[in-house]
């Protein structure tokens, strides 16, 4: 089959891409997302500034992103770069948008290393702990909006949760077993699947941190 | 050495290929790992996971704090190649198998089915980090500034979109103005 007869086919504005335009672009959405919010930021720059992609591409970029493993904001920098300019794009890419981030990171854990005995430094970093499981969790309801209201979905939460933060099993062996169940369960061709199918309500899908555009 | 680094790469390259639904996925299976089979403490795994708060980028680039505080420049080398690398090829080899799946009605089956896996999981991450920081590891008791700083924001990002970035220096200073 070939690419351009793809759902992911590209706007025909985004043709001559450099691999560096690539590279520039993620570099900044990696340069200047503190405290995460890292998809909004590609978001912004993909679609409102570059355009290089419609909305619509994004969105289904994002869908594919969230539903393989890893991180969604890599794995859009993955896609993206691989449908504008193939694996150069990609490296071009991943490689703009981890950059900042891990020069930052590794400074500050530098810096860290040298000082974490001081209180001081304990306590800043125990303040932002704390807010780090504020932010963690209103995400996770949010995200999670549709699933906690839905009996079936709500059950696989809690075995999934108990699965691993109760009976400590190790994550590939709950994904092992309760993975194909939970596929399983929403099968093509039951009434579940038909009725969920013709009102697309995944949690991340237009979850509120990606649906806005941040200024 | 070259074994405990082999192990480093091997657990983190795990970790990221097993991340369904984004990194929080993973904390509580990086936090057994890196304070089980490694000698990272629950203290500065929590510590680590706050520094990749104050950066930009994808929060979980605190990876290779880990790796860097485990075996030096080499581990963090390692853990980032790791955890990033075999991730993205899955992700490229995926985009390129995709559009073979587009009429299928089993992507739309193995979204829904891996939607409430990847909020039950999301569940347990907040879990990981929380009980490592509203709970005292010293005295086990409840840590009520940290309660109080985490209900705080919770409340404010239900309230209002607010960069989370302020969010997070604005906590990390009051506790620590707070608690002197």
């Amino acid at each position: 089959m070939p690419p351009s007869n793809t759902a992911n086919e590209t706007p025909a504005v985004a043709r001559n891409v450099t691999l560096f335009d690539l590279f520039k672009l993620f570099f900044l959405a990696g340069a200047v997302s503190f405290g995460g919010g890292v998809v909004a930021y590609e978001r912004e720059y993909l679609v409102g500034g570059a355009k290089w992609l419609s909305d619509e591409d994004f969105l289904s970029t994002l869908e594919i992103s969230e539903t393989l493993p890893g991180l969604n904001s890599v794995n859009i920098a993955v896609i993206v770069g691989d449908n504008l300019r193939g694996i150069p794009g990609v490296i071009a890419a991943v490689a703009g948008l981890v950059i900042p981030g891990s020069v930052i990171v590794m400074v500050l854990g530098l810096l860290w290393s040298s000082s974490h005995h001081d209180p001081r430094v304990q306590h800043f970093l125990l303040g932002i702990a704390a807010a780090a499981v504020g932010m963690l969790s209103v995400v996770t309801l949010q995200l999670g909006r549709r699933q906690f209201q839905s009996a079936l979905d709500l059950a696989i939460i809690v075995v999934t949760f108990a699965a691993v933060s109760i009976f400590k099993i190790s994550l590939a062996w709950v994904l092992l077993a309760i993975g194909p169940v939970a596929i399983f369960l929403y099968r093509p061709a039951t009434d579940r699947a038909l009725t969920q199918g013709a009102e697309l309500h995944l949690p991340f899908h237009r979850g509120p941190r990606h649906g806005k555009l941040r200024h | 050495m070259r074994t405990q680094l082999l192990k480093l790469g091997a657990v983190f390259a795990m970790l990221g290929i097993l991340a369904v639904g984004g990194g929080t996925a993973v904390l509580p299976e990086m936090q057994h790992a890196t304070v089980h089979w490694f000698n990272l403490t629950d203290k500065q795994f929590r510590d680590i996971y706050s520094l990749g708060q104050v950066a930009p980028g994808p929060n979980m680039l605190m990876v290779l704090v880990i790796g860097y505080r485990l075996m030096g420049a080499l581990g963090a080398a390692v853990v980032g190649i790791a955890f990033f690398i075999p991730d993205c090829a899955l992700t490229l080899l995926a985009n390129r198998l995709w559009v073979h799946f587009a009429g299928s009605p089993w992507r739309l089956t193995v979204q829904r089915g891996m939607a409430p896996v990847a909020i039950g999981l999301m569940c347990a991450g907040t879990y990981a980090i929380g009980r490592l920081t509203l709970v005292s590891a010293v005295t086990g008791r409840i840590n009520p500034l940290s309660i109080a700083i985490t209900i705080g924001v919770g409340a404010i990002l239900l309230w209002r979109h607010v960069n989370p970035g302020i969010l997070v220096l604005l906590s990390g200073t009051v506790y620590m103005l707070l608690s002197r």
